[in-house]
Formats: C-alpha cells, sequence, structure tokens
C-alpha cells in the first residue's frame, strides 16, 4: 500500500504543473464563486444575510469534486502511463489497491482545498469553520461520497477499458443538479426531489445551509447522509470485485495498457 | 530439475471465440521454454492466464507447486513480467520507480537490490535519470531491472529485445542465461526473434489458431521439418494447417 503511495507521492513532488493544477481550479472555482455571491449579497435581501452559503457549498462541493476526480485520475494515470498491467501483476490485493488510491486521493483533495480555504477569509470575510465541529462530518460524508463515485468509475474503467473514461469527467456534472448544492431541495421538481432524496448529497447540503442560515443542527441529515454514503460505498466496492473478475474474463486487463 | 510451471490442459474462450483451445506444458526449473506462434495464435493470452490477469475457461495452472486460483497473490511474489508494451511511470525517475515495484513486492532490502540490479543491468548512472527521457535500450534495462526486483522464480518474456539495437539485444540475452544459470530460475520466452530463441531456448512451443502445433529442441525441430533454419520452420507451421502435431 505504502509502494502504491509512494508511486503517486513521487509524481505529485516531481512535477510543480502537477501541484499547481491541484491548487489552481479550486482556487479559480472559490474566487468566482466568491465574487458571484458578494454580487448577490448586495443585490438580493436574501442574500444579504447570508453572503457566506454560497461560497461555504462551493468549497464542500469543490471538495467532492476533487476527491472524486481525483480518484480516478489516480486510476487513469495508470492507464495513460502503460502502467496497468505491472500494477495488477504486483502481489497486491484489490483491497490494498483500493485503499492506497482512497488514501492518496485524500492528500490530493486536501492539497486543493487548503489553500482555498485559507484564501477565502482575506478575500471576502468568510470562513468555513463557521460550520463549527460538524464541518468535519460533512466533509467526512463528502469525502465518502467523492470516493464511491471514483470507485464506480474505476469499476467502469476495469469492465469497459479506457473507453470509460468520458464517464469518469461527467459523473460530478451529472449529479450537481439533484445534490441541490447552491438551492433548496424545495426548488427542484417533484420526481426529481425523490431522485434527490436518495443522495447523500442533498442532506449533506441542506444541514450546511441549515447551520449556516438557522444556527441550528439537524442530526437527521448528517444520519442521513452516513447511512446513503455507506450504501453506496459498500456498492461501489462490490461492484469494483465484479467489474474486476469480469475483467479477468474478458481480458480487459492484459489489454488496458496497449 | 523440478516443474516450476505446469499447465494443464487450459482453455480461454472470448465468447464464442476459443482464444487457446486446451493446452499443456510444462517448464523445468533452470529451464527457457520458448513460445513461438503467428500473431493471434493465443500466446498473449496463455501469458495472461499465466500472470493471473486472465481467468481460464477451464484447466489448471500450478507455479512452483501452488494452483494459481486461489492463491494468486502468493503466486505473484513469485513471478514477473516484462514486456515492450507496459511500461513504468515516465515521469518518475529510475530509482523511484524501482523503490516503488520495491514495496510493492515487499522487498526489504530495496537500497541493495535496486544496486545489485543497476551493477548487473548498467543502470548506476541511470537511477536519477526521468524513466520517460531514456532510450529504448535503457528503458529496457530499467523494466528488466523491475522484472528482476523481486527475484522470481519465474520470469515470462514477451519479445523482450523488441525495438533493441544489435548490442543492447546481445547484452539482454547474455544477461538473461547468465541470471538463468546463476539463480536457476525459470523463463518463459515469448518472442519472434528466431535467432534469439535458437540462443536461449532448449526448448519451444510452437502454437497455432490457439493450440500447440508441435514442440522440441530447436535443433529437432530444424532436422523434422527439413529446413536450415528455425525461422524457415516457423514460416512452415504457421502457413501449415494444423496437422502437424
Amino acid at each position: 500500500m505504502y509502494g502504491l503511495f509512494l508511486r503517486h507521492f513521487y509524481l505529485i513532488t516531481r512535477s510543480f504543473p502537477r501541484v499547481l493544477d491541484l491548487v489552481y481550479w479550486p482556487t479559480i472555482q472559490i474566487t468566482l464563486w466568491g465574487f458571484i455571491s458578494n454580487f448577490f449579497a448586495t443585490h438580493t435581501t436574501y442574500y444579504n444575510n447570508a453572503v457566506g452559503v454560497i461560497l461555504t457549498c462551493a468549497i464542500l462541493y469543490d471538495f467532492l469534486f476533487r476527491t472524486s476526480i481525483g480518484f480516478n485520475m489516480l486510476f487513469l494515470e495508470e492507464i495513460w502511463s502503460r502502467n496497468f498491467t505491472n500494477l495488477f501483476i504486483a502481489p497486491m490485493k484489490i483491497g490494498e489497491i483500493l485503499t492506497s488510491l482512497v488514501a492518496t486521493a485524500l492528500i490530493r483533495a486536501l492539497i486543493g482545498l487548503i489553500p482555498a480555504v485559507l484564501l477565502t477569509s482575506p478575500l471576502f470575510g468568510i470562513s468555513i469553520l463557521d460550520l463549527g465541529i460538524f464541518l468535519f462530518f460533512l466533509f467526512l460524508s463528502l469525502y465518502l461520497f467523492g470516493i464511491t463515485l471514483g470507485i464506480l468509475v474505476s469499476a467502469g474503467l476495469l469492465r469497459y477499458g479506457p473507453s470509460f473514461e468520458n464517464i469518469a469527467w461527467s459523473t460530478m456534472f451529472l449529479l450537481a443538479p439533484f445534490g441541490c448544492i447552491y438551492y433548496p431541495i424545495e426548488i427542484l421538481p417533484e420526481v426529481f426531489q425523490k431522485i434527490a432524496y436518495l443522495l447523500p448529497l442533498v442532506y449533506i447540503f441542506e444541514e450546511a445551509r441549515n447551520i449556516l442560515i438557522n444556527q441550528t443542527v439537524d442530526i437527521q441529515n448528517i444520519y442521513y447522509a452516513f447511512v446513503w454514503n455507506g450504501v453506496y460505498f459498500v456498492l461501489s466496492i462490490a461492484l469494483f470485485y465484479y467489474s474486476f473478475n469480469v475483467a479477468k474474463n474478458k481480458g480487459t486487463l492484459i489489454n488496458m495498457g496497449e | 530439475m523440478k516443474n516450476l510451471v505446469e499447465v494443464k490442459n487450459i482453455k480461454k474462450n472470448y465468447g464464442k471465440n476459443e482464444a487457446v483451445k486446451g493446452i499443456s506444458f510444462n517448464i523445468k526449473q533452470d529451464e527457457i521454454l520458448g513460445l513461438l506462434g503467428p500473431n493471434g495464435s493465443g500466446k498473449t493470452t496463455t501469458i495472461g492466464m499465466l500472470l493471473g490477469l486472465l481467468k481460464p475457461t477451464s484447466g489448471e495452472i500450478l507455479i512452483n507447486g501452488q494452483k494459481l486460483e486461489g492463491n494468486r497473490i502468493e503466486i505473484l511474489e513469485q513471478i514477473n513480467f516484462i514486456s515492450p508494451y507496459i511500461e513504468l511511470p515516465k515521469k518518475l525517475t529510475v530509482k523511484q520507480n524501482l523503490t516503488v515495484y520495491g514495496k510493492l513486492y515487499k522487498i526489504n532490502n530495496i537500497n541493495e537490490r535496486i544496486e545489485f540490479l543497476s551493477e548487473k543491468l548498467r543502470l548506476e548512472d541511470l537511477l536519477n535519470s526521468i524513466t520517460g527521457e531514456l532510450s529504448s535500450g535503457q528503458k529496457n534495462r530499467v523494466s528488466l531491472a523491475k522484472a528482476l526486483i523481486n527475484e522470481p522464480k519465474v520470469l515470462l518474456l514477451d519479445e523482450p529485445t523488441a525495438s533493441l539495437d544489435p548490442e543492447v539485444g546481445d547484452f539482454v540475452r547474455s544477461f538473461l542465461e547468465d541470471y538463468k544459470k546463476e539463480k536457476k530460475i525459470s523463463i518463459l520466452l515469448a518472442s519472434h526473434n528466431m535467432n534469439e530463441v535458437t540462443r536461449l531456448c532448449k526448448s519451444i512451443l510452437m502454437m497455432k489458431d490457439g493450440i500447440i502445433i508441435d514442440e522440441g529442441n530447436p535443433k529437432e525441430l530444424i532436422n523434422k521439418h527439413g529446413r536450415k533454419n528455425l525461422e524457415e520452420v516457423f514460416l512452415k507451421l504457421s502457413r501449415s494447417k494444423n496437422e502437424l502435431n
């Protein structure tokens, strides 16, 4: 496991553009949304008292996005560098491969997140830490969902090969409307609301808004987020093992790097 | 010498396509077995099954007396593979790549092992070079070092000298001969270079359309088919119908 972590750590430390890439997008995202938040704050009465809500949700969403894409990138990196076969003939259990990737994805996401969080305070006078101790649970929940999506996409890559790559980039955009990241769930049509309630995202972002706007904590939201996360996480692991076995039958593993 | 690799009637179907139709062979300790055959004959599929990357439709593979099915991790610790079609991460230095694979193969004395292999494979001056910036010959030697990092008992080589100049090719062949002799390992060599096969292998399997159509020692095969060299035997068998066995 340490070996696989080391493989990606070396890659990051050897390449400044890679570090820049990790930091660049979250920073741009947060800056952009910060200005949008400020704009709304000065033009509507609703946002006047909740300028931090949008920005906080943007940071939370970006953490989810970074975690999920980060996980996919680690997997795709092995395919692009034609190192995939080497990895799967090393004596590593599937669980060890997943654990290494999960840990590395967290570090990548944090490298991107920390500068963004630090920038919000001097630039916009907002601190995500206003969410208090519950911030940890929200981040943990987002992290779980992010790696769950990453594992699901990686399972698809195993099963279908590199042609599945484009899906890796679009999963987050696909789910974003249902996640109710920047608006309350009531905005969605009823059918969409039913779908949204099946995702942990809606509970996480509803709770973030609840804490910031109403200054109260609804434990039930955090609980439901973890329950759905648990369900999807277990499903994603099962699907990954299933895809690995299918790949062994179909020969995807041996052709992946070629 | 005991058999380190035992392949018993393995078959591999991709849907209705039978890629390997029930082949059996053994590789003894301290032996290099050549695996020859035209493209699409089932060589890569066979290697894939030996590496545990492909599940045989039926049949059994034993490595060092252990069944591959159910003991994948233990067996992968004892084997390794080199192919020009797979590469090491290009942005890492040679030493970083070897360190990563040393860790993945749970090698205790990684630095000593890297030092030993870099001396044997003339990599001392390349250890801090970026892998992607090396020449084909240098990359090939680095891949060979990676393949030997775990002191494998069984080494699978898929065209190990493809695209190498004659000097580097000769160096690699000599190295493999010496290493096999010293460590008493088993090697499966899939190659289209008939001179290489003649030089390194005492036994050869000829595959075509998923079956072994002939086997034996290079000289025996040349005499048996009345040809001047192994290349002519290869051409004869490749162009024939599967009736020679």
